[in-house]
């Protein structure tokens, strides 16, 4: 990683007597960084703070090694903003509304039209250029948020949940988008989401978030990778009391959603075998009957939960 | 196979306008947009109509002085050219202004606005700018056009030495109706979603301001509360700056700053909404 494209120094945001965020120091470096964090905990007030949309109480912001309260504009001449809500020119079509942002952010008239046209062929929407914006689907909508982002060519991107109310199919391709704008083209971005797979697919380095203070922070592998193994296991019985034991034992547990619990076993490997012949002692002694018992990789998941689980 | 056309993202290497000047780019997207309504047209077409039979006027005048006696061609012509000129000020301001901030929060189109090098005065300025251009078009432009016909028919600049005034008077009572009704309409447009409220608003406080002048003329037997009507606010200031009898009771200075007044508040509404993020407290 190279210098930070973002710098937070103690800053605290407060909308009336409820705080947004509190002391929050960190740095972003150059590249796609994921700003991970369950709702209300800060992603997009960080966002606007840094977009100089909302003055913090304290502390300093640094984008692009710019100072956010000087030289608001100097940045967003060189920032791209998707916005988490929709937001588009009313009575525009794509291509004008795509044109209009990069005269906007300072292009000339026939470049900002140029630049409309190539990007909307980059995210998909080249056939849909000239209907209106209004009558775009939400997945279409996406994209061209992400359009009139890039169209001034910006070196650093923020991009508000920009998978929300797509489908399967639209969700993976804007992935691909982004994960090819910040590891082939060049594009520092940061990635707001609570969604831990699209940030663990487009980013190498994640901050998480959690009731607006910064939970964890790093690159993901070094995150993912601490001495220690994950295993599923689904039991049958008092799964509560098993769960407990597994606790006191020194184990980490995180239940998912097909109740399946992701345990997470530290230290250092032993012997071949060895965790799970201490997760079914564990089960013998809590008499539930072990159903599915396998060892899987750490995700972002387990550094999420962990980092949401220590507060 | 080789691509025909790579149509993968590329980086730009040409120039860029420095910040400062995206109002202009605002303001000139929104003056074309409007052209491309015919009933804009129509109503653009129709706030010259006056301006045409005021010519005729002229040029009668001038060709048969006689006709002076019936229709004078003076300072007071110009200042009733001008407040006539108010009921076309009022269709545009509505027509034009109503959906100037509004649509764009309706289509949350400040956030992306105010993410590119813009500073809200820009944005202000190019909204006010799209505004105040028809504005001039139907008030200021014509009025000005006016003089330069009474001087093209006579033949000389002898109305002009005579009324040295006049065109400072023209200029001024043009652009204070041009700025009042902007700058209100702008910060009216700015608290609503909606461009239909915005204009029934507007429309309801003018209104009502009428209807209550009208009852207190009646109550108090006197037009010293003139100050309360927006059009009799124009007519107070306008009669002092054109030199002619007041036609009402209420002090000039009231009058004045009444306007100013209404410009301070619709600046400092203004002010408080025009930003990239809404605050719910």
């Amino acid at each position: 990683m190279s210098a930070s494209s973002v710098s937070l120094d103690h800053v605290s945001v407060a909308y009336g007597s409820t705080a947004a965020l509190r002391d929050v120091s960190a740095e972003f470096p150059a590249g796609a960084v994921g700003l991970l964090g369950p709702n209300g905990a800060g992603k997009s007030t960080m966002l606007k703070s840094l977009l100089g949309f909302v003055t913090p109480t304290a502390g300093h912001l640094h984008v692009l090694g710019l100072d956010v309260a000087r030289e608001p504009l100097a940045i967003r001449a060189r920032l791209g903003y998707m916005p988490e809500n929709d937001g588009h020119m009313p009575g525009m079509n794509a291509v004008t509304f795509v044109a209009y942002c990069g005269e906007l952010a300072g292009l000339p008239k026939t470049d900002a039209m140029q630049r409309a046209h190539e990007v909307l062929y980059y995210v998909g929407l080249g056939e849909a250029r000239y209907r209106n914006v209004e009558t775009y689907s939400t997945g279409m909508k996406q994209r061209i948020k992400l359009a009139q982002a890039l169209v001034h060519d910006p070196d650093l991107l923020f991009l508000d949940e920009p998978t929300n109310g797509m489908d399967p199919k639209g969700r993976d391709e804007m992935l691909d988008l982004v994960r090819d704008l910040a590891h082939n083209k060049g594009i520092s971005l940061i990635l707001s989401s609570h969604l831990l797979p699209d940030v663990e697919y487009t980013c190498d380095y994640v901050v998480v978030l959690d009731k607006g203070a910064i939970a964890v922070s790093g690159p993901i592998e070094a995150l993912k990778g601490p001495a220690g193994r994950v295993f599923e296991v689904r039991v049958k019985g008092d799964a509560a009391r098993f769960l407990a034991q597994l606790k006191a034992a020194g184990m980490e547990c995180h239940e998912t959603d097909d109740d399946v619990t992701r345990v997470f076993v530290p230290g250092e490997a032993g012997t071949e075998g060895e965790d799970q012949r201490r997760i079914c002692d564990i089960a013998r002694a809590a008499a539930v009957q072990v159903r599915h018992l396998r060892p899987s990789l750490p995700t972002l998941e387990d550094v999420f939960a962990r980092a949401i689980g220590e507060r | 196979m080789s691509p025909v056309h790579d149509q993968s993202y590329r980086r730009y290497g040409g120039t860029r306008r420095s910040p400062g000047r995206a109002w202009s780019v605002i303001a000139r997207t929104g003056i074309r947009a409007m052209l491309s309504r015919k009933v804009f047209i129509g109503l653009l077409a129709l706030s010259w109509l006056p301006f045409l039979v005021r010519t005729v006027q002229i040029y009668a005048v001038t060709a048969y002085p006689q006709a002076r006696q019936v229709l004078p061609v003076d300072l007071r012509l110009f200042e009733r050219f001008i407040e006539g000129q108010g009921i076309f000020a009022f269709f545009i301001t509505v027509y034009v202004g109503a959906g100037l901030i509004a649509n764009d929060r309706r289509a949350n189109a400040l956030q992306v606005y105010l993410s590119k090098p813009i500073a809200r005065l820009e944005y202000i300025g190019g909204k006010l700018a799209i505004l105040m251009t028809y504005l001039a078009f139907a008030t200021l432009v014509p009025s000005l056009l006016l003089l330069v016909m009474q001087v093209v028919f006579a033949g000389n600049l002898d109305f002009l030495r005579d009324n040295p005034s006049v065109i400072p008077a023209v200029t001024l009572a043009s652009l204070l109706r041009i700025i009042v009704a902007s700058i209100t309409m702008l910060a009216l447009s700015s608290v609503s979603r909606s461009t239909r409220y915005v204009a029934v608003l507007y429309t309801g406080v003018i209104f009502f301001a009428e209807a209550v002048y009208a009852v207190l003329l009646v109550a108090m037997g006197s037009s010293r509360v003139a100050w309360i009507s927006l059009s009799r606010n124009f007519a107070v200031v306008n009669d002092a700056l054109f030199g002619q009898t007041p036609r009402y009771d209420a002090p000039v200075a009231v009058c004045a700053i009444v306007l100013v007044g209404l410009i301070v508040v619709s600046v400092s509404v203004l002010e408080r909404t025009i930003r990239g993020v809404e605050i719910v407290k």
